[in-house]
């Protein structure tokens, strides 16, 4: 129980280096091209059309997003419900990255829809609520969640704030910390309930578009799917952060705790693999494998990338590996991704006249988020009590100020 | 420890009873039927002349400019449905043989359409006499319809900046002045008609049955029938072919309308949020001991 003796603590030194100043780039160039976007329209900036009508910002910036925003939920389900105190070092990191993942999530919708301006009315307008649709729940539960993150977040710069100087920042944490404090089982219950329901709602989303979507993917299993397979990108981020921040920041690597996760998501990987497998064969899909196309060859991809990575982690000494693991991470993450660009974009077929292919504008923006997301992240773990390290930060950052 | 465990576990096969009880009790209801009065239109291949001049009435019903994309600005000539045409009349030739065929491209006024299934305040919404219509105030412009819709109909204003979905609302506003919708109105040959759904369905088949030989299936050989009688869960606008209303571009759908299934999960799960409460108050219960424990080892957080 060592992990629990040290503290998170700020890493220190200056948020703007070498690597982040070309994120800075990258971020404004980003916001240049939403810009652009606002002022075309979304016909003169986008590729979508009316057969194509979600394209890169809702496959990959929202739902794929998300999904690897899912660190924060598959950590808490480790630590808070299993009990599982060994994990508590990957809980700050992994709610910080989920909070940037679903507010990017949040950006890029109000860069995708019509008139964003409106959407506030789908949570206002109750007693027009359409509980039937699988997106309303999807929006719902997406405003709250970002809410509910940050709070989750908040513990790790309110102290900070509360013991500033004074000014809006010390009201703040004088007022909203003890409440959090008190409140925080249960928001963290909330921050376990809404993924739950929304990342598998995610998958339900593209049942309704019936047999436009390739009966390979096309199945009532989608949100089980969808749901089991965010828990393990959810795992798979966490190794991936944690392994990254620990290079970038030459910091000491979790090893154990990182192996443990690496355990932990391989029930997750067999389980969406032989869900995946014996619900096609069930359903009569294997005759699509009697004629191989390009979808056939899709689905197997999406299945090798589920499999390897579970078969790499198969062993501990295989988990012990630090290399190995990151693969296997990188893997997983893939997986994740491809399976639902393809639900989203490539297995989704409108009809012969129409294409799909990402304007620059989509590309740059979708880059420019990311981009803030990685600078947020580096301005959080420099200046507040995120990561968790042997060193004591704080001397070494004091003598940098200095 | 052991108390957790078996809370959650209580917690979690209730939640899961919880959630089977209602999805099957859902999934009964949750078929659903065209109401009694219902209105359509029934467009008849046979004697469509392709002379367009529905296209041109449902403009001036609708407050739509001509689409000249397509002619150098000179005339109106739509290729499909888009942001300013609600109803096009396109043409089908038979490789390799005379055979010609119109075909009338609107919208079907599903009777449970998957595009207001999709919607997720009710801008697209059955309306009065089944109609399936449009209110801006509640469109963000999500395009789930479009996502959702088997026969693709509603088109964006994709060049507009404060863009409106756009789909044929079969001129309920004339409707409600008492007049025909544009299309019905002028249509020289009667090739489009109006009316109840089941005087149009009843008119149909007794169009099939006086002449068996002059319609046709879904796919060629397929015995004569009205689309939209089943397709999908049924349509109230209905069509009948002399070629295969596969080479129309029709899709081929199920008897049940795509709608139901993902209806069905979300009225099952979600039923009086039972079982979300239910998952919350174990998860609750759960996090809030666990957390205890964990601060008490850990020190004072």
């Amino acid at each position: 129980m060592s992990a629990v003796l040290d503290r998170p603590a700020p890493l220190g030194g200056p948020v703007l280096t070498k690597g982040t100043r070309a994120l800075v780039v990258l971020a404004a160039i980003g916001v240049a091209a939403m810009i652009y976007r606002f002022a075309a329209g979304l016909g003169g900036s986008t590729a979508l059309n009316d057969g194509y009508p979600w394209g890169l910002w809702i496959a990959l910036d929202v739902v794929t997003g998300t999904a690897l925003g899912c660190g924060g939920y598959a950590v808490a389900l480790l630590v808070y419900v299993l009990n599982k105190g060994e994990f508590h070092p990957a809980v700050r990191p992994a709610l910080l990255t989920s909070a940037l993942g679903y507010s990017m999530a949040a950006v890029s919708i109000i860069l995708d829809v019509g008139r964003p301006w409106l959407l506030h009315r789908v949570a206002i307008y109750v007693n027009h609520w359409n509980t039937s649709s699988a997106l309303f729940e999807v929006a719902l539960c997406v405003m709250t969640y970002v809410a509910v993150l940050w709070v989750e977040v908040s513990p790790s710069f309110l102290p900070a704030w509360k013991s500033g100087p004074p000014g809006l920042r010390k009201t703040l944490g004088d007022t909203f910390l003890p409440v959090i404090e008190k409140a925080l089982p249960f928001v963290i219950a909330l921050g376990l309930l809404l993924p739950t329901m929304h990342q598998s709602s995610l998958g339900t989303l593209m049942l309704l578009s019936g047999k436009k979507l390739h009966g390979l993917w096309s199945t009532p299993l989608l949100p089980l799917l969808f749901l089991i397979s965010c828990l393990a990108m959810g795992y798979a981020v966490v190794v991936f952060e944690s392994t990254l921040s620990s290079v970038a920041f030459r910091r000491p690597r979790e090893g154990k705790m990182l192996a443990g996760l690496g355990r932990a998501v391989a029930p997750f990987l067999w389980a969406w693999a032989g869900i995946r497998l014996v619900d096609v064969a069930i359903r009569g899909k294997l005759a699509f494998f009697a004629k191989p196309d390009g979808y056939v060859l899709l689905f197997l991809v999406e299945m090798a990338l589920v499999v390897a990575p579970a078969v790499m982690l198969a062993s501990p000494a295989k988990r012990a590996n630090a290399g190995n693991l990151f693969r296997a991470a990188m893997l997983m993450i893939l997986a994740g991704a491809l399976y639902r660009i393809d639900t989203f974009i490539v297995a989704f077929r409108p009809g012969a006249q129409y294409a799909y292919f990402p304007s620059v504008a989509e590309i740059l923006a979708t880059v420019g988020l990311v981009a803030i997301e990685i600078l947020v992240y580096v301005f959080f773990v420099k200046r507040f009590p995120i990561l968790t390290g042997a060193e004591p930060a704080h001397a070494a950052a004091a003598s940098q100020v200095r | 420890m052991t108390l957790d465990r078996r809370s959650l576990l209580t917690g979690a096969a209730a939640t899961a009873a919880a959630a089977v009880a209602v999805t099957a009790g859902g999934a009964e209801g949750a078929v659903k039927t065209a109401p009694p009065d219902a209105v359509g239109l029934l467009y008849d291949t046979t004697l469509c002349i392709g002379c367009k001049t529905c296209v041109v009435a449902c403009r001036e019903a609708n407050d739509k400019k001509p689409d000249t994309s397509n002619s150098n600005g000179l005339w109106d000539a739509p290729l499909d449905l888009n942001g300013q045409t609600k109803n096009v009349i396109k043409l089908y030739k038979e490789p390799g043989s005379p055979v010609r065929s119109y075909f009338k491209a609107q919208c079907m006024h599903c009777v449970d359409p998957a595009c207001v299934g999709a919607c997720m305040i009710g801008a697209l919404q059955k309306r009065e006499k089944g109609i399936v219509t449009y209110k801006k105030e509640y469109c963000s412009g999500c395009r789930y319809c479009q996502v959702a819709c088997p026969f693709e109909i509603p088109k964006f204003e994709w060049a507009s900046r404060a863009p409106l979905m756009v789909k044929c609302e079969l001129c309920n506003h004339r409707l409600a002045e008492g007049k025909l919708p544009g299309c019905v109105e002028v249509c020289p040959r009667k090739a489009v008609i109006y009316g109840t759904r089941d005087a149009l369905l009843a008119d149909a088949k007794k169009r099939i049955a006086d002449h068996p030989d002059r319609y046709r299936g879904y796919k060629d050989g397929d015995a004569p029938r009205v689309f939209g009688e089943t397709d999908g869960g049924g349509t109230q606008c209905l069509v009948l072919s002399h070629v295969p209303y596969e080479n129309l571009g029709l899709p081929a759908l199920e008897d049940t309308s795509q709608a139901v299934l993902p209806r069905s999960i979300q009225h099952g799960v979600y039923q009086g949020m039972i079982a979300p409460i239910a998952l919350y108050a174990v998860l609750g219960a759960v996090v809030f001991r666990n957390k205890r424990e964990q601060d008490k080892a850990g020190g004072a957080e």
